[in-house]
């Protein structure tokens, strides 16, 4: 009876944005530090920008907006 | 919350009228529909917005020594119709050109249309010059704009839920559950908000600064509460969130630097912290589940979903510019304060 005890993780892939976690309870970080997910749903960073690592903070818009510009000349973003 | 400060006709009839015990009142409508008249913009006029306020009050926190009875009185329901249509029509004239623009891009990809306006969102950078420029006064101005609308954080949208099934509804529930702190008061970000008033010596009481806020800072509560509470609106309540959500992270994160630059300390800007992860959760919930579900169960909710994204934008960008405008002459963003209210609060 156990099968409902702990409700299965989703992972959601957001075009251009961020991984949606729905379920996560900790997150592993670079340094091997635990970082509790302390909401339901979280945004983790997949530009690699972010000054909330590992947490989204809407950065990957900057970088969008700077590939899209093509008067800036600027290094690859990835 | 008390009574405001009368700005004109209307409000000055609301504030008399709605002292007494609940009657017909004939005269009311007219009083209304002058107001609009009258005014050059029902966004940005001072007795408008206010009067609107007052009325939409009767159906949130209620008003100090007014009988709840009033909220169906069917003068003051009349009333209420004639100024939110009015504000309704002027919004829609104001963002038409730049809803015909994107509309055809947003029936291929609404997520990416939606993300195509916000980021592109132009007018002035309230949250640029708050993170390197603003003094302590400037940025306990922009405290005292937002507590209106922060205090009572979420509610407006709300009042979407009931009228959602399925997917766009288990996304505004999962959003909505977040902004009111997920069973933690702490964590409610109305809650949250009042904190950083505290923090910065400042009252956290719901429409304790009303009558300082003017007109431009009002219209954001008052259409948020106008769209949400209206079915027929339900597109637009689901495009305005976006709005307020995909412009959301950025700005937050200029604000809590600003609001440790200015020495108001970590319990002032975590209000702020807290939004700028938030938000870039909530934004995409909201754009891709909330609007995108709701679009294709009902494909012609688009022009709608679009409209309120773009509501949302105008009035931000007149917000902002109300705002830098007054600061750059030297001069306060706020409505003077009446000379007797001046020390209620130490």
């Amino acid at each position: 009876m156990s099968q409902h005890r702990h409700p299965p993780v989703q992972v959601v892939v957001c075009p251009d944005g961020p991984l949606l976690v729905r379920g996560a309870i900790e997150v592993v970080g670079e340094g091997g530090e635990p970082i509790a997910a302390d909401r339901p749903v979280v945004a983790l960073c997949r530009c690699g920008k972010s000054t909330r690592a590992p947490w989204c903070d809407g950065t990957h818009k900057l970088l969008r907006r700077r590939r899209a510009a093509p008067t800036l000349q600027e290094g690859p973003d990835d | 919350m008390r009574l405001p400060r009368p700005r004109g006709p209307l409000s000055s009839h609301l504030v008399t009228l709605l002292r007494e015990p609940v009657r017909r009142d004939r005269a009311l409508d007219d009083v209304a529909a002058t107001a609009v008249r009258e005014a050059e913009t029902v966004l940005a006029d001072e007795d408008v917005q206010l009067g609107l306020l007052i009325v939409q009050e009767l159906s949130h926190d209620g008003l100090d020594g007014v009988d709840d009875g009033w909220e169906r009185s069917p003068d003051v329901v009349s009333a209420r119709a004639v100024l939110e249509d009015a504000v309704e029509a002027e919004l829609r004239a104001e963002v038409a050109p730049a809803v015909q623009q994107i509309l055809a891009e947003a029936r291929r990809d609404p997520a990416t249309a939606i993300f195509a306006l916000t980021d592109d969102a132009e007018g002035p950078s309230l949250a640029g010059h708050l993170q390197r420029l603003a003094t302590r006064r400037e940025l306990e101005e922009f405290l005292v704009h937002r507590s209106i609308l922060q205090l009572r954080e979420a509610d407006g949208h709300t009042w979407l839920i009931p009228r959602l099934t399925g997917r766009p509804k288990a996304a505004l529930v999962e959003v909505q559950s977040d902004e009111y702190g997920g069973g933690r008061l702490e964590r409610m970000h109305a809650h949250m908000y009042a904190d950083t008033l505290l923090a910065a010596g400042l009252d956290p009481e719901y429409g304790r600064y009303l009558d300082q806020v003017p007109a431009t800072t009002l219209a954001l509560h008052t259409t948020a509460r106008m769209f949400g509470q209206q079915r027929r609106l339900r597109g637009a309540t689901a495009g305005h969130l976006a709005g307020v959500e995909a412009t959301s992270s950025m700005p937050n994160r200029r604000v809590a630097a600003a609001v440790r630059r200015l020495g108001l300390g970590d319990r002032a800007a975590a209000y702020f912290d807290e939004h700028v992860v938030a938000d870039a959760v909530h934004e995409q919930v909201v754009v891709r589940d909330l609007c995108g579900g709701l679009v294709e169960q009902e494909p012609a909710l688009l022009e709608d979903v679009v409209f309120g994204v773009l509501s949302c934008l105008l009035l931000d960008a007149r917000m902002a510019t109300a705002v830098l405008d007054a600061w750059e002459t030297g001069s306060s963003s706020l409505l003077a304060e009446q000379p007797d209210r001046l020390g209620a609060v130490g």
